[in-house]
């Protein structure tokens, strides 16, 4: 789709420094910028330090289960750190970071100069900040932060053993509410981004998988989001108002929130998982020198992932006293949606298949997040296999499914997207040996921690517990070690980031030859983006042709450090 | 040449994986805990062909991925084109209906265990309406669990009958009583009678728990103000934990009980001498010794807690 365009854009002389100016004034992330490159920018950092902050209390919890009695931390604490460490690395961490690599792409990709409304998008933004800030300010209350899991489910979250306005639990009800609120207006923008604001020539199967992806995602977040933002809103009511919405014992019905909460909260999974695939598709092709495999199949498997994902979130609840009409019918639609979820897992087997392949940092991020999702995908139908989700349910085999998909596929997958566009959001480029060590300290790190959980669930260890039977211990004790591992491998990748944003050496606009609109602007790109409105007469991913060849030769010698 | 040399291999290699697949399955029982209900046995078949078709998937396609790491490797500075393959309909329409059929597979066999289980699943005891929680011994005589239209329960499980041994679960922040209707026996330990059917009638007095033997292989949450039946025939004698399985505050973790599997003759003298002795209340109650005497910890927040409920008064306290 591209050849012209980057035909063009090498042909122009890049300027000594980057005319947009957004790079230079690092002051202007502190304030209400209309920029979408801006806002992303401020997302995926302020994302990123609410990602630390959730690994600590991460590292806390595996700190308390080295050992099987409650000896860390006392027991209120403990379920408060994993209700905050739930919350954050779903609400602060991953879909805000998703938020702002969308931001950055989206409108690249497309050729358009900007998002939809730039000043709902700033304003989305802004809501953030403060909202994860109300929900860490609850570590301060006499009677501590929320503690009831980050489902919530009442009638434990309700119950209330302080003071009845300033609790934990309504300060996470407040703030899931402002983010509620936040992502659906991110979803208005990006759907309508991505529909009305295509440069010429940009057809709906002209667009690269990022987009598509971005686009189910989105619209799942306009479809569903509104589900669990009422559902939390009636929490809210019965916490502090005195409504019975979920009392049992004064007429309320507790499963009632659990369909208002799953109904978001499973779809919401793919929110985060769709656009990772969308950036596994983008970068396996670069760096294999081969074209999507099955494009068409692929785009429209990520629809078919979105659909699907709206009728399956009872599987959440097959022990919640539900039916068994609903145990079956959902099993049924849960193991179906490994029918296009598979279609895109052989479509990047495949596209590696036969290819060139260059073993550089987003690539090792994009293909460990592809290999571990397989995992997390079979251990997902397992699950879905409802008389065996009757005994690993609410087990650490879940937990450890879960964080295959949540760490080992989709954070795994987001550390390859950073990698990938990072000479495009800076104009530099990272240290490639530190990117290579933080991904074999991750990849390493990550399966220690998360595969011990499965053995633990099988053999029956509860989650959410503080003390455990000492038979457990062993597989506790590498998952710990593993999870320390996690915590020591992030800071190669903050070195590198910082050192590079700042003193990395400057890289010509396609360092990895890639195909797409977004490398044909300069790096960092203008202020909207393009010095013209660029047309697009190719379907993506052109790779394997030499006639559409993007390998950009400017700048050989910025390549040939890179790999040193 | 090099072509038929690569098929070979690839096809030694899934030969390989195919094998290894199998033994994995028979392998699996052995990561579970003891089979002590029927089942658990029916659980633990569908999981070895679980872990088998899994293995078969898994160690497939990363195994395509790490060949294509080792062999597919380009060379320094190499930024030639791969080749211009987009797709190949026939591949994809391969790779869309065996999945489709594998999960029907998957789903059908799972439907099938479930249809043999001896769970009855979660039907309503006193129909659907929200009943005064304070359960009276006598009231288990009306347990009517045809109410949810649950055909296959009406026809296979014979309501009511001598057969089923019926035991009331009583869960509270965070302790378990269990009440035994026929003697009026009340205990905190969990006594059931070996290849027996047993109907728990699962009851919370505050907020959402569960109840999770792992050798039972099943789980069933409890909500407040609405009993809910769970069947499981024990067929290992021996000594088990119950835990809470549905995270229910502060002393979470400590909300256990021991759960003795034993022959029908030391069930009934269980019974005889648990309704001999007078009603006395719980001694080992873990989250009230617990919250009386916190053991010392290097972190403590202080902060507000429930409070654990009166530990419960039985006839029998393990």
């Amino acid at each position: 789709m591209t050849a012209d365009n980057t035909i063009q854009s090498t042909d122009t002389k890049r300027g000594e420094d980057s005319q947009s100016g957004y790079r230079e004034n690092w002051w202007q992330y502190f304030t209400f910028n209309k920029d979408h490159k801006v806002i992303a920018i401020q997302y995926l950092v302020t994302s990123f330090t609410f990602f630390l902050i959730g690994g600590l209390f991460a590292m806390i919890i595996r700190g308390e289960l080295v050992t099987p009695p409650s000896d860390l931390v006392d027991r209120q604490l403990y379920n408060g750190l994993f209700t905050m460490h739930g919350t954050v690395m779903i609400f602060l961490w991953i879909i805000p970071s998703l938020v702002g690599l969308s931001n950055f792409l989206i409108p690249l990709m497309i050729g358009a100069k900007d998002i939809a409304f730039p000043f709902l998008n700033a304003l989305a933004f802004w809501m953030f900040p403060p909202a994860g800030i109300l929900l860490m300010a609850s570590f301060f209350l006499p009677s501590g932060t929320a503690q009831a899991g980050w489902w919530s489910y009442p009638p434990l979250s309700t119950q209330n053993p302080s003071d009845p306005v300033l609790n934990g639990q309504l300060f996470w009800c407040l703030s899931i509410v402002l983010l509620g609120v936040s992502s659906i207006m991110g979803a208005v923008n990006f759907v309508t981004t991505i529909v009305r604001l295509r440069a010429p020539g940009m057809t709906f199967f002209r667009m690269p998988i990022f987009v598509w992806s971005v686009l189910s995602a989105q619209l799942l977040q306009l479809f569903f989001l509104p589900s669990l933002t009422g559902g939390v809103l009636l929490l809210l009511c019965d916490l502090s108002l005195g409504t019975n919405f979920f009392e049992p014992f004064r007429g309320g019905d507790p499963v009632l929130y659990q369909h208002m909460f799953w109904f978001y909260s499973h779809p919401t999974v793919y929110v985060w998982a769709l656009p990772v695939f969308g950036i596994i598709a983008e970068i396996l092709p670069a760096f294999s020198r081969n074209p999507l495999f099955g494009y068409k199949s692929v785009a429209v498997a990520t629809i078919g992932i979105a659909v699907i994902s709206a009728t399956v979130w009872a599987h959440h609840m097959f022990t919640s006293g539900t039916p068994m009409w609903m145990r079956i019918l959902f099993m049924f639609t849960s193991v179906l949606i490994a029918v296009p979820t598979g279609v895109k897992e052989f479509s990047w087997t495949a596209t590696v298949w036969r290819g060139k392949l260059h073993l550089d940092t987003p690539f090792l991020f994009a293909l460990g997040s592809a290999a571990m999702f397989l995992f997390a995908g079979v251990t997902g139908v397992m699950l879905g296999a409802m008389p065996f989700d009757l005994h690993v349910h609410n087990t650490h085999f879940v937990v450890g499914h879960f964080h295959y998909v949540v760490y080992n596929t989709i954070t795994v997958g987001i550390f390859g997207a950073i990698y990938f566009w990072f000479p495009k959001m800076s104009g530099r480029m990272y240290n490639e040996g530190w990117g290579k060590l933080h991904f074999l300290l991750t990849f390493i790190g990550a399966n220690l921690t998360f595969f011990p959980m499965m053995p633990l669930g099988l053999q029956g260890m509860v989650r959410r517990i503080a003390s455990y039977d000492p038979q457990y211990q062993w597989w506790n004790v590498i998952a710990s070690f593993g999870g320390f591992l996690l915590g020591v491998s992030i800071l190669p990748f903050i070195a590198n980031i910082i050192y590079s944003w700042a003193f990395g050496y400057k890289v010509s606009d396609n360092p990895w030859h890639a195909t797409g609109l977004e490398w044909t602007t300069t790096s960092p790109p203008p202020k909207e983006n393009f010095k013209e409105v660029p047309t697009v007469t190719l379907a993506p991913y052109s790779y394997g042709r030499p006639q559409y060849s993007t390998v950009d030769s400017t700048d050989e010698g910025a390549v040939r450090r890179h790999h040193r | 040449m090099l072509r038929i040399l690569e098929f070979l291999v690839l096809g030694v290699c899934f030969a390989a994986i195919l094998a290894f697949s199998f033994w994995l399955g028979g392998e699996s029982y052995s990561w579970m805990p003891a089979q002590a209900s029927t089942d658990a046995q029916r659980v633990d078949n569908l999981f070895s062909f679980l872990v088998t078709m899994s293995s078969v998937i898994f160690f497939g396609v990363a195994g395509l991925q790490i060949y294509s790491l080792i062999f597919y490797r380009a060379r320094e500075g190499d930024y030639t084109e791969g080749h211009p393959s987009r797709g190949n309909r026939k591949i994809e329409i391969f790779w869309m209906g065996i999945p489709v059929l594998l999960v029907l597979w998957i789903a059908g066999y799972s439907f099938s265990v479930y249809v043999g289980m001896d769970v009855i699943g979660p039907t309503t005891v006193l129909g659907d309406l929200p009943v005064p929680l304070v359960a009276e011994p006598a009231e288990a005589d009306t347990v009517n669990t045809g109410s949810q239209s649950d055909e296959r329960v009406a026809d296979t499980v014979n309501i009511g009958s001598q057969d089923d041994e019926r035991v009331e679960v009583i869960s509270k922040q965070w302790s378990w009583t269990f009440l035994y209707p026929s003697k009026n026996v009340t205990s905190t330990e969990l006594h059931l009678p070996v290849n027996r059917p047993v109907r728990l009638i699962l009851k919370s007095e505050d907020v959402l728990h569960g109840f999770y033997v792992p050798e039972f292989r099943t789980k069933q949450d409890i909500i407040p103000n609405r009993p809910i039946e769970l069947r499981i025939v024990p067929i290992l004698v021996g000594k088990y934990q119950l835990h809470d399985s549905e995270l229910s505050g502060t002393y979470f973790a400590l909300m256990g009980a021991n759960v003795y599997v034993e022959s029908a003759e030391d069930y009934a003298k269980w019974l005889e001498q648990a309704a001999a002795k007078t009603p006395v209340i719980a001694a080992t109650n873990q989250a009230a010794l617990e919250h009386a005497q916190p053991p010392k910890r290097l972190i403590r927040s202080n902060w507000y807690t429930v409070l654990p409920a009166e530990p419960p008064i039985v006839n029998h306290s393990g």
